[in-house]
């Protein structure tokens, strides 16, 4: 009897879910900055409107976002890590990557500024001095798109961070977010992207110290997954988000999204 | 005045807890709804598991019977993320139950914290029953009851206790996120819950709406133990407790 | 374990199809149940006819409950035998009922009570009304048992019993927490079953109880049968020294 019953449940189960699986929508597997920067609130009810395609968001961090986006759980790749996306694609599992947008990264730290870089704009120089006083640093440590960024950064400083893991170097292990609240609770520098940090509501005394580098530049890409390679996507979905986001209107959207009135992603795809 | 900002973030946590209830926020309202849809039906499916496996390990006297105990206790303690992983590769595209999509589904979220309090029931109504079973064991040997029938006499009489062990289910249920974050995906307006919405909060730095959020699931998870409580003490009355 | 399943539906099966051979007379042969070192029963040779209501007596730990559990099948002898009619214990278990010292009634109301046996017996589950009328507690069927005084609890496990159409009855005790009137109550029931062919054995330590019930008696003492008269004879005459005592106040143990 209880077996019937069970059988039942997950029959039933499996039926609502499977129908809902058929409705027009698609699995955006994303970096968390545009997630936690309000981006998506602010875009996706533009882009539903007009085709009503309803676009659901994953937010990880952009390894795993890549990671899932390979074991065919996502139609579209959202994230900022250049290198991985066009590995990502090369291995056949996106059709095509395009630039869509890109902000900068900041180091932001305490007002009493313990390594004195505030107001340089030399990040490698800003990383080396940090190192050389051994000022705290919280890094993401997650193999996320801005880890990844801040670990190419300190090989361009040369400093191996990793050897003072636990000392002055904190590896956190967890999202933007998580990263800052850690950070600015033990009062040390953290590297994050522009947009994160403007909408962050926790900042207590913590400033940005160090901006304005070139090399902090942070490119996102939109890859479509393959269908070639995995053939649950909802291929024409996929492709219309994709196009729009990249098309006029959608780089017209992502400019005009403002958080305390200042912009926090700047559109350059390329022109189609 | 690290210690007067948090303090402030607490009253504040609270103002915000209350005006969110008061507007009947709409997300608010979705989001504790999902909750409750998701926490529940996991929990009654878990009853449905773990309750005839706890009774069968209650009265059934068997070679393994300890391992079968150690191992159920154990279980109780499995932590919420590997539950997560371990739905999210069977689940994924790419795994043995991709073709069903239920990843980043409520259906998944329930798949994993059913998963997650099963052995909770089983172990915590092994307990109950074994105790109630002593106490009709030789009336019911007496009564020639089959094995089947002793289970059904023993669940149902076990009833309002066992209420109290699918509390403490729907308790650990409502209030992990480890696993729902993995297989549910944090999706707005479909697998966004309670929990996930908090640590959502919390890495926007959003420490007072976070704490805003964790004063309604601590409501909420009050509400459903008091309504709980008056059903045991009623039956208290009538001596079916 | 044995089998409840095959043993109750065959039981059923032949109590409503086709009447069985009953599963009377009792006979025991050389009885004896250790625990350990120590053994409580001690070669008990035993033999009750068909009919009548059997009265085990004798002083506290000398066996009596432990004897009534052997021969409804409850528990096993270390030696010896039992034999119902040509069935073991374990085969005549379904069509005994046993009545415990304090009854154990289920966490439901007093009808719900009945209901579960009718119902796990294969029983019409229109005697509900039928037996709750014979031990007088229609007016509280919709009560919760576990509410029901001590009295009004051993009625309705009495009600319970009688509910499975037993052959044979077993008494551990009842009455040993009740007042007169309730005890008076049960006899009352019991001596209704008897009358109707039901075979009743009774432990009891109520000297009166045991004088108006007892169509024989087994007087046990350290694990043995010290004697085994009619209840004329028991209680005007009993030949063993240890019955003697008893019956004048003086047997401890």
């Amino acid at each position: 009897m209880l077996a019937r019953k069970l059988t039942a449940t997950a029959v039933a189960l499996v039926i609502g879910s499977a129908l809902w699986a058929q409705d027009q929508s698609i699995i955006v597997q994303s970096t968390t900055s545009t997630a936690n920067s309000g981006l998506y609130d602010y875009l996706l009810p533009i882009f539903q409107g007009k085709t009503g395609i309803q676009v659901n968001v994953v937010a990880v961090g952009t390894g795993q976002a890549i990671k899932n986006a390979e074991n065919c759980d996502g139609d579209v790749l959202l994230v900022h890590a250049k290198p991985s996306e066009e590995k990502f694609v090369a291995a056949g599992f996106g059709t095509a990557r395009t630039d869509l947008m890109y902000n900068d990264f900041v180091i932001v730290g305490p007002a009493a500024d313990p390594a004195g870089v505030a107001g340089m704009n030399d990040v490698q120089g800003a990383m080396s001095k940090i190192a050389g006083e051994g000022a705290l640093f919280a890094s993401r440590g997650d193999d996320s798109g801005t880890h990844k960024k801040e670990m190419a950064l300190w090989a361009d400083s040369g400093v191996d961070p990793t050897a003072a893991s636990g000392d002055w170097y904190r590896e956190t292990g967890s999202g933007m977010g998580a990263t800052l609240n850690a950070g600015i609770g033990m009062g040390a520098y953290v590297m994050t992207d522009r947009a994160t940090w403007i909408s962050f509501g926790n900042k207590q005394d913590y400033q940005i110290a160090v901006e304005g580098d070139e090399d902090m530049f942070n490119q996102y890409g939109v890859i479509p997954v393959n269908p070639a390679r995995c053939p649950s996507v909802n291929v024409d979905a996929a492709q219309t988000f994709a196009d729009w986001l990249v098309s006029d209107e959608g780089q017209g959207a992502i400019a005009a999204y403002k958080v305390a009135d200042q912009q926090l992603f700047f559109p350059n795809a390329p022109d189609s | 005045m690290q210690l007067g900002e948090n303090l402030h973030s607490i009253g504040e946590a609270f103002g915000l807890a209350l005006a969110l209830v008061l507007a009947g926020d709409a997300d608010l309202i979705e989001i504790v709804l999902l909750s409750l849809r998701v926490s529940l039906t996991a929990t009654v499916v878990a009853c449905l598991i773990g309750l005839p496996i706890g009774a069968l390990v209650a009265i059934g006297r068997f070679p393994g019977r300890n391992v079968v105990l150690i191992v159920m206790n154990a279980l109780m303690g499995l932590p919420p993320v590997v539950v997560g992983l371990l739905v999210y590769l069977h689940l994924s595209r790419s795994g043995p139950l991709g073709f069903l999509g239920l990843l980043y589904t409520p259906t998944a979220m329930i798949i994993a914290q059913t998963i997650l309090i099963a052995p909770i029931v089983a172990a915590l109504s092994r307990q109950v029953i074994e105790d109630l079973h002593a106490e009709y064991a030789e009336q019911f040997r007496s009564l020639c009851l089959t094995r089947l029938q002793t289970i059904q006499a023993l669940l149902w009489d076990a009833r309002y206790s066992l209420l109290t062990v699918g509390l403490a289910g729907f308790g650990r249920a409502v209030a992990e996120v480890g696993a729902v974050i993995i297989v549910g995906g944090n999706i707005d307006h479909l697998t966004r819950v309670m929990t996930t919405a908090i640590a959502l909060e919390t890495s926007k730095g959003d420490l007072a709406l976070a704490l805003g959020l964790g004063i309604v699931l601590l409501v909420i998870a009050l509400g459903v133990n008091a309504a709980v409580q008056s059903v045991r003490m009623t039956a208290a009355r009538q001596a079916y407790v | 374990m044995y089998d409840a399943t095959t043993l109750t539906d065959a039981a059923i099966a032949r109590h409503t199809v086709s009447r069985a051979p009953a599963i009377l007379p009792l006979s025991l042969c050389d009885l004896t149940l250790r625990f350990g070192d120590a053994t409580v029963l001690d070669g008990v040779s035993l033999d009750l006819g068909p009919t009548g209501c059997t009265m085990i007596m004798g002083p506290n730990g000398a066996g009596k409950s432990l004897l009534l559990k052997l021969l409804h099948g409850l528990i096993r002898p270390s030696a010896g035998r039992i034999d119902w009619g040509g069935h073991t214990a374990e085969q005549a278990i379904a069509r005994q009922a046993l009545v415990f010292q304090k009854p154990v009634l289920l966490r439901r109301s007093v009808a719900a009570n009945i209901d579960f046996v009718l119902k796990a017996r294969g029983k019409s589950a229109a005697r509900r009304q039928e037996l709750l009328d014979h031990v007088g507690l229609s007016h509280k069927a919709a009560q919760p048992a576990r509410l029901l005084s001590g009295g009004e609890a051993q009625r309705l496990a009495l009600a319970r019993a009688l509910a499975t159409d037993p052959e044979v009855l077993f008494l551990d005790e009842p009455t040993a927490s009740l007042d007169p009137a309730s005890s008076l109550a049960i006899e009352g029931i019991v001596n209704e079953a008897r009358v109707r062919g039901v075979r009743i054995i009774f432990v009891t330590h109520d000297m009166g109880q045991a004088r108006r019930m007892a169509d024989d008696v087994v007087f046990l003492h350290r694990g043995r049968v010290a004697e085994h008269s009619t209840a004329a004879e028991f209680f005007d005459a009993p030949r063993s020294a240890a019955a003697q005592d008893y019956l004048n106040g003086r047997l401890v143990v």
